[in-house]
């Protein structure tokens, strides 16, 4: 039996035992986001950069990022152009050091749609510049496949927009990602709300999961956070075990041989 | 001359150095530059010189998801 505490899967060449990636922003407080974080148990935690502002309130968020040990994963959030993007990930990659990056590229201001026509072109740059790219995408099958064909070997794509909480909204598509891209990691990124959503993921294959807003969004985010740790190992047995078959016709699970009135009324 | 960073102006001795000016900014660590939208590695802040209107972004850690 696989232990989902123990087993793994790698990005690229690191293997991270937890399946569960956790943002860092939007809780109410310093506080909370730290207890948050720790009460995940997540190997991975995500961060970005702004324009400083003031000594320290930034400092204070990066000290305690730092002190957790915990790898970090910057994002390139709120870029719209490739060039904002490829700038914003070199500036991550010299103040995290690392050459991971999450790379978001905007397409649609509505609904935060990433563009995949500007990410495959970014993802080009990044990778030739040494970037290790975890693309956060929609769940276009097509779209997956040309980012592995650039050398990704992980792929984000969506549940549902960004901070709806909608969950996985085409569960076929997701699925049908995980059959046709059998050995890259997949990481659910973006959409989820509930912890059954992300148990939904781990159950369909997938590797893990990225979320944020779910957490700090919730009316206790510590809590929220114990559920959604329970809520990925539960996925990952699952899928360990392999669901039975589904069946369009009830079959009773009581033995109906010595059933007693049989067929006398 | 005169130069924004991050949005601001700001005004400085012509033909100074990135890192000269990063320093007479105040800016804290940790943090990266770009001028006029191009990464600048901090390995080069002596050897660059900023110019009349240049647009320097000083970027810092901050929350993310």
């Amino acid at each position: 039996m696989n232990d989902p505490n123990t087993d793994s899967f790698s990005i690229y060449g690191e293997q991270i035992t937890s399946r569960l990636l956790i943002g860092s922003a939007l809780y109410p407080s310093p506080a909370v986001m730290a207890e948050s974080i720790v009460a995940s148990g997540a190997d991975i935690v995500t961060v970005s950069l702004r324009r400083q502002q003031s000594v320290s309130a930034g400092d204070d968020f990066w000290q305690f990022i730092k002190d957790t040990g915990l790898k970090v994963l910057p994002n390139t959030a709120g870029c719209h152009s490739v060039k904002e993007a490829v700038t914003l990930a070199q500036m991550c990659r010299e103040v995290f050091s690392t050459n991971w990056i999450k790379l978001e590229l905007i397409g649609d201001e509505y609904n935060l749609q990433p563009d995949p026509f500007a990410l495959l072109e970014a993802t080009k740059i990044l990778i030739n510049d040494g970037f290790q790219v975890l693309p956060y995408c929609t769940d276009d099958l097509v779209l997956c496949q040309r980012l592995a064909d650039l050398g990704c070997e992980v792929l984000m794509p969506w549940g549902s927009p960004i901070g709806t909480g909608k969950g996985l909204l085409n569960q076929y598509n997701l699925k049908t990602i995980r059959e046709r891209l059998p050995d890259m990691t997949l990481i659910v990124d973006a959409g989820l709300g509930l912890p059954s959503h992300a148990c939904q993921a781990l159950e369909l294959g997938y590797d893990a999961v990225l979320l944020n807003s779910a957490i700090a969004g919730a009316g206790c985010p510590v809590t929220m956070s114990h559920a959604f740790k329970a809520a990925v190992n539960a996925g990952r047995f699952a899928y360990t075990a392999k669901a039975m078959p589904e069946k369009e016709v009830a079959a009773p699970s009581t033995p109906t041989m010595g059933m007693p009135f049989w067929h006398q009324t | 001359m005169k130069i924004t960073i991050n949005g601001q102006l700001f005004e400085t001795i012509e033909h100074n150095s990135l890192a000269n000016i990063l320093l007479e900014f105040g800016a804290t660590e940790p943090f990266a530059v770009a001028i006029n939208g191009e990464f600048v590695p901090r390995s080069q802040g002596q050897a660059i010189t900023v110019k009349q209107g240049d647009s320097v972004e000083l970027l810092s850690p901050i929350q993310g998801g």
